[in-house]
């Protein structure tokens, strides 16, 4: 964002992510986004409960045909993604620099498994229902077999430190299946959010899928775990302290619910399944055999 | 019916069971009393006798539970080998099947529940339950969890009143087979064939405290389910109560599945081969008085058979027989309890009053005992309350639908999402209706299956965890 050589650079402005379109918040309301040394970054939108409210409506409209696709098409929507980042690594990484205080080396490493990051989950698209599927051998006859499917619309609460590669690792886990989302992005850090929401949309993403709001997660938090029109909440980045509060709301219409592990978190592990799993269904189809 | 059809009664006899006048609980291997020592009474839904007085456990109770469960955990269970663990759960499966008449009739006694289901379906499923989890306590690295998953410690069961023996085999065949050790707490009305399996832990030589048995109402439930020292809660019971568990233990590292209401919807085609399908919908709504969680309530139609099938419908309904349950002639036993009786009546009143058209076969029923005829409602839409709500006995409501699209739109249009039933002759519209219905069961052609190599538990507001299967291991592993 620095001017040089007498050109006044053009500032980006930080909006949503809501249905594929990138709004400000309706409510007209934004909020200072400073770097570790207190310079002043930009202005992001500061989310409010009609703006959450409406990206779980697009969430919910895009879910049917998410969740319908091939998982071969969803694989390579995935992938696709990992392409649009390595395309803009450069521009990740002056992000990451800023929004967590790291130096360049350590910035790199982190856009980098970022971007792996999406190419492992890619793969998984169409191998999850043979990891976790199954032919049940029933005592009769009949065709008996489990199949995992999305649970739904699932709200994210993305971690607070790890302002790409945890959001990265939390988002990709939830839509690989065929879930759509809706993701309170790092409060003090969500301009890589913002600036990854560029990649979603024009990487072949229905507008929807994901759906991205900065602001308050103790603000927005609650309005999503208590919304009815929501299956599932990821609430990695919450607070120890508001996290009680937000899996109770989350029982009035029995939500699923991933309790906060940013703490105990490594994100440079290997994920495993434990995160894609959280938000399926296994459903389960009987038929008799015979003649 | 014509008197040269009528049936001689076929009673099942009672003698093979002794059912004791009072029950204590069973805590670290022994029946013993409670602190307070309050009591109260289970009866015989289909004649309103007292059958035993058993003791409810208090606080302090559950408390000793715990503790023996947690020794046990500690001392022998957690560290057993796991093919020694696998064993003792062979074991029980033997046991079960050696005294399976009389835990069917105990069943039927408690529960009300016809001697044909309780001895053909309730009580060999129990004993293939404990045979197919034991099989997995020393295979457990194969099952997809990693190399070495461990259990999570002591959980705290609750389990209904419409399967008390099945529910009781769903939630302690994995847990052990894992690992783990329990407290379980059967329904207040149906506590006695629970009491009856504590004698079987006995007789297995289980270590003292792998299994201990609560019995009591909700206050002692939720003793159970908040105790700081359970660590794992499963639960088989209402949406509200399951809701109200959810909430309880908000902000606790306890891990929990629980299995609960639903309001599934039996999508019947035109092309479906209407004989079976009238069988599917009787099993499906009729089955154990309707008191099941995955009961097909809602029939949903298609406009151009709905007449001819409703005819051939209640021309089945005509011939189902009601009454005792320990008649081997008898489709549909005694409603558990009045409390189930009255709130039956309160919505199909609700039916009446909405403006649905009631209909129930001619069918003489009991002077004593709780009894509802199978009923079924037409002209219902799905506005109404009955086609909303989980009435949990022997009432269909009837809806119809034109095209698949609108079929599926109604069946899940509902915040449940435990099951749901298809009847089409053909292959592709069934695969296509089974992808589209958000329910955690689908039975195709068929209904009100079950089988513990079969996962089963709900989407949405009907729960979360599956019980069964492979899948089944998972609520009862540390990952």
């Amino acid at each position: 964002m620095s001017d040089s050589g007498g050109r006044v650079g053009v500032l980006k402005t930080y909006k949503l992510f809501i249905g594929g379109a990138f709004p400000r918040s309706e409510s007209g309301r934004t909020f200072e986004i400073r770097d570790a040394s207190g310079a002043f970054l930009a202005n992001a939108a500061l989310a409010s409960r009609k703006d959450a409210r409406d990206a779980v409506v697009a969430a919910r409209g895009a879910f049917a045909k998410w969740s319908g696709a091939t998982a071969y098409n969803r694989g390579q929507i995935l992938y696709r993604i990992a392409e649009m980042l390595e395309g803009r690594k450069a521009q990740f990484v002056e992000e990451v620099v800023h929004s967590e205080d790291v130096k360049r080396r350590a910035a790199d490493k982190i856009v980098d498994a970022a971007i792996d990051r999406w190419v492992w989950y890619a793969g998984w698209s169409d191998k999850l229902a043979q990891a976790l599927g199954t032919s049940n051998p029933v005592a009769g006859p009949f065709f008996d077999f489990s199949v995992p499917e999305p649970t739904g619309v699932v709200a994210v609460i993305a971690p607070q430190r790890s302002s790409l590669l945890g959001l990265v690792s939390v988002v990709a886990p939830v839509i690989v299946s065929g879930n759509t989302c809706v993701v309170v992005a790092a409060e003090r850090a969500p301009l890589p959010a913002i600036t990854l929401t560029e990649v979603l949309a024009t990487s072949d993403l229905p507008g929807g899928v994901v759906n991205v709001l900065t602001g308050s997660a103790a603000e927005i938090g609650p309005w999503l775990a208590s919304h009815m029109d929501v299956n599932a909440i990821d609430l990695c980045g919450v607070s120890a302290e508001q996290a009680a509060d937000l899996e109770r709301a989350a029982a009035e219409n029995l939500k699923r619910v991933r309790r906060p592990d940013e703490d105990h978190t490594d994100w440079f592990a290997d994920p495993g399944l434990t995160r894609i799993a959280t938000f399926l269904e296994t459903k389960t189809v009987w038929h008799p055999i015979g003649v | 019916m014509p008197e040269a059809f009528a049936y001689a009664p076929a009673p099942e006899s009672r003698s093979i069971v002794s059912i004791r006048s009072s029950y204590g609980l069973f805590i670290d291997g022994e029946f013993v009393a409670p602190t307070d020592g309050r009591t109260f009474k289970t009866i015989d839904p289909s004649t309103e006798e007292v059958l035993a007085e058993v003791y409810e456990a208090g606080p302090k109770d559950v408390d000793r539970a715990v503790a023996a469960a947690r020794r046990a955990y500690e001392t022998t269970w957690g560290s057993m080998k796991p093919s020694e663990r696998g064993k003792y759960l062979y074991r029980i499966a033997r046991l079960v099947q050696e005294r399976s008449r009389e835990l069917a009739v105990l069943e039927s006694i408690d529960n009300g529940k016809p001697i044909r289901e309780s001895r053909d379906i309730d009580l060999p499923l129990v004993a293939a339950h404990f045979f197919y989890y034991a099989g997995w306590a020393d295979k457990l690295p194969h099952a997809g969890y990693g190399p070495n998953p461990r259990p999570i410690g002591v959980a705290g069961q609750g389990i209904p009143w419409n399967f008390p023996l099945l529910m009781l085999a769903w939630k302690i065949a994995p847990a052990l087979a894992t690992g783990n050790t329990v407290v379980l707490k059967p329904a207040e009305t149906t506590p006695l064939t629970a009491l009856h399996f504590a004698e079987i832990v006995q007789q297995a030589g289980l270590p003292n405290g792998v299994v201990n048995i609560v019995t009591g109402a909700g206050e002692t439930g939720r003793s159970l389910v908040t105790h700081p020292d359970v660590d794992k809660v499963a639960f088989t019971g209402s949406t509200e109560v399951g809701k109200e568990i959810a909430r309880s233990i908000a902000g606790t590292s306890k891990k929990v599945t629980l299995e609960l209401g639903g309001k599934a919807a039996n999508v019947v085609f035109e092309d479906a081969a209407l004989d079976q399908a009238v069988e599917g919908i009787v099993e499906g709504i009729f089955f154990n008085q309707g008191h099941v969680c995955c009961a097909g309530s809602r029939l949903l139609v298609q406009e151009s058979i709905v007449d001819d099938l409703m005819m051939r419908l209640k021309r089945r309904l005509e011939t189902l027989r009601v009454g005792d349950p320990l008649d081997k002639n008898t489709d549909i036993g005694a409603i558990n309890s009045f409390e189930q009786l009255a709130k039956i009546r309160e919505l199909s009143d609700i039916g009446d009053q909405e403006g649905a058209e009631r209909w129930s076969p001619a069918c003489e029923l009991p002077d004593r005992g709780f009894w509802f005829p199978p009923t079924v409602f037409t002209g219902v839409s799905q506005a109404h309350r009955i086609a909303r709500e989980e009435i949990f006995g022997p009432v269909l409501s009837v809806l119809t639908f034109r095209t698949p699209e609108e079929a599926v739109e109604k069946a899940n249009n509902t915040p449940y999402g435990l099951s749901a039933g298809v009847w089409t002759e053909k292959g592709s519209r069934i695969l296509w209706m089974a992808q589209r219905l958000r329910a955690g069961v689908v039975w195709a052609n068929t209904f009100n299956k079950f089988d513990p190599a079969s996962p089963f538990g709900g989407y949405k507001e009907s729960g979360y965890g599956r019980e069964g299967g492979r899948h089944g291991l998972g609520g009862y592993l540390d990952v």
